[in-house]
C-alpha cells in the first residue's frame, strides 16, 4: 500500500517527467567579495589606532600642619624655579634668594631644555664633589593662572627629556608675579 | 611539423582563501572598532613625548574645555548607574529608572545638577544641542568634588585623568588639581597626544 515505488525507476518505462537540470553549484562570489573588501576598507579607515598617551603627575602631598618642621628644605644652590607666564613667555631663575635674577627663555630645544641640562650637569658635578648622592637639582614649576595649559605640559615634558628626577608643580607667589617683566 | 598544442587552462582562480581572509578582516575590524561617542566639546590635547597609553576602561576623566567649562566622564555602565543614583541622593533629586539608564550610556557631560534632569529627559537627538554650562567647580558650589568622591565610591579602582585643552587656562587646571588634592588624590594623569620629534639633545 504505502510502498515507495523505487524499483520501477531504472526499468524500461520511459519516464517523461521533468528532469531537473544539472545546475552548476558554483556561485558567482564577486559581488560578495566586493562588499567584503568595501567593509574592510571602511573599518580600516575608521579605526583609530593612535590612542592618546597619558602623562603621570604625582603632586607633592599636602603638608600637615603638625609636621612643617620635618619638611625637607631645598638647598638654594640646587633649586631652580621655572615660571610659565602668559603669551608664550617663559622665565627661570636659580636659587631661592629674595631678589633673584630672572631670565627669559623659550620652549625650543635650545631654550629651556639647554638650561635644564646645563643646570643638571652642574648640580650633579657639585654633588659629586661634595661626596653626596647625585640626585640632581630640584626644579619648581610655577605657572600663573592665565598661562596656557599646553605650556605646563611642555615644561613637564622637558623635565622628562632632560632627565630631571626631582620637580614639583607649585603655586606661584605674588612676589614672583611682580618680578616678571610686564607684557608689552 | 607537429603542432604544439597549448593546453587551454581555465582562467578562474579559486578565490575562497581570499574571501576567507577578507571576512576575517571584516570581523576583526568590526569587533575592534569603537565609534567615538558624541562629544559636546572638542578638546585638542597638548603634545608630549610620554609613551604611556591611557587605559581603555576604569577611568574617571575630567575634561577642561578651551573656554574653561569643565566636563566629567566616568567609565562603566553599572558604575555610572550607581554614580547617578548617589548623586541624585546627594542633591535630593529622585531620578527615575529611565533617567538612570539614560545616564548610564551617555559619555562625557557638563551639566550642573539642577539641570541634570532636564538634560536626561531631552530627546536623544536634541541632547546634542543642549546648552551644557559645565560642572561648577567654585568653592560655594563645588559639584565636581562630589562627582569625584562618589565616582571613587562607585569604582575604587578607577584612575583619574585630566584631559585639558592645549589652549585652556592653567588656572582652571590648577583649581581641579586643588580639588583632587583636597581629597588626598596626588596621583593622576594628564592626557596628551604623541609628539613626533623629541629631538633630545640641544644644539650647542
Amino acid at each position: 500500500m504505502a510502498e515507495l515505488d523505487t524499483s520501477s525507476e531504472g526499468h524500461g518505462k520511459k519516464k517523461k517527467g521533468v528532469r531537473s537540470k544539472k545546475v552548476s553549484t558554483k556561485i558567482d562570489m564577486t559581488p560578495m567579495v566586493d562588499l567584503a573588501f568595501l567593509l574592510v576598507t571602511f573599518f580600516m579607515l575608521t579605526t583609530t589606532f593612535n590612542k592618546p598617551n597619558a602623562m603621570e603627575v604625582i603632586m607633592p602631598e599636602k603638608p600637615k600642619p603638625e609636621d612643617t618642621a620635618s619638611q625637607t628644605k631645598v638647598k638654594a644652590s640646587e633649586a631652580m624655579t621655572v615660571i610659565i607666564a602668559q603669551r608664550n613667555r617663559l622665565f627661570y631663575y636659580k636659587g631661592i634668594s629674595e631678589s633673584p635674577v630672572v631670565e627669559q627663555t623659550n620652549y625650543s630645544a635650545n631654550g629651556l631644555r639647554k638650561v635644564l641640562i646645563d643646570f643638571d650637569t652642574e648640580t650633579k658635578a657639585k654633588q659629586r664633589a661634595e661626596g653626596k648622592k647625585e640626585v640632581g637639582p630640584v626644579i619648581l614649576i610655577k605657572a600663573i593662572d592665565d598661562a596656557q595649559f599646553g605650556h605646563v605640559v611642555d615644561v613637564l615634558d622637558e623635565m622628562k627629556i632632560a632627565g630631571i628626577q626631582r620637580y614639583a608643580i607649585v603655586d606661584i607667589t605674588p612676589e614672583e608675579k611682580n618680578m616678571l617683566p610686564p607684557v608689552e | 611539423m607537429p603542432k604544439v598544442k597549448i593546453p587551454r587552462k581555465a582562467i578562474s582562480i579559486d578565490m575562497t582563501p581570499m574571501v576567507d581572509m577578507a571576512f576575517l578582516l571584516v570581523t576583526f575590524f568590526m569587533l575592534t572598532t569603537k565609534f567615538a561617542p558624541d562629544e559636546p566639546v572638542k578638546v585638542e590635547n597638548p603634545k608630549s613625548t610620554s609613551q604611556f597609553k591611557v587605559p581603555e576602561k576604569d577611568k574617571t576623566t575630567i575634561i577642561v574645555a578651551n573656554d574653561g567649562r569643565v566636563f566629567f566622564n566616568f567609565d562603566g555602565k553599572y558604575n555610572r548607574q550607581t554614580l547617578i543614583y548617589q548623586m541624585g541622593k546627594k542633591y535630593d533629586i529622585d531620578f527615575s529608572q529611565d533617567e538612570i539608564n539614560t545616564f548610564a550610556v551617555l559619555g562625557m557631560m557638563g551639566v550642573p545638577m539642577n539641570e541634570m534632569r532636564a538634560y536626561l529627559d531631552t530627546d536623544p537627538e536634541a541632547r546634542k544641542d543642549f546648552d551644557q554650562k559645565g560642572i561648577p567647580i567654585d568653592s560655594i558650589n563645588n559639584e565636581l568634588n562630589y562627582w569625584i568622591i562618589l565616582s571613587r565610591a562607585a569604582n575604587p579602582s578607577s584612575i583619574i585623568v585630566i584631559k585639558a585643552d592645549n589652549m585652556s587656562q592653567y588656572g582652571k587646571v590648577k583649581r581641579i588639581i586643588q580639588i583632587l588634592q583636597d581629597q588626598n588624590i596626588n596621583r593622576f594623569s594628564l592626557i596628551t597626544s604623541e609628539k613626533s620629534e623629541p629631538n633630545a639633545a640641544p644644539q650647542p
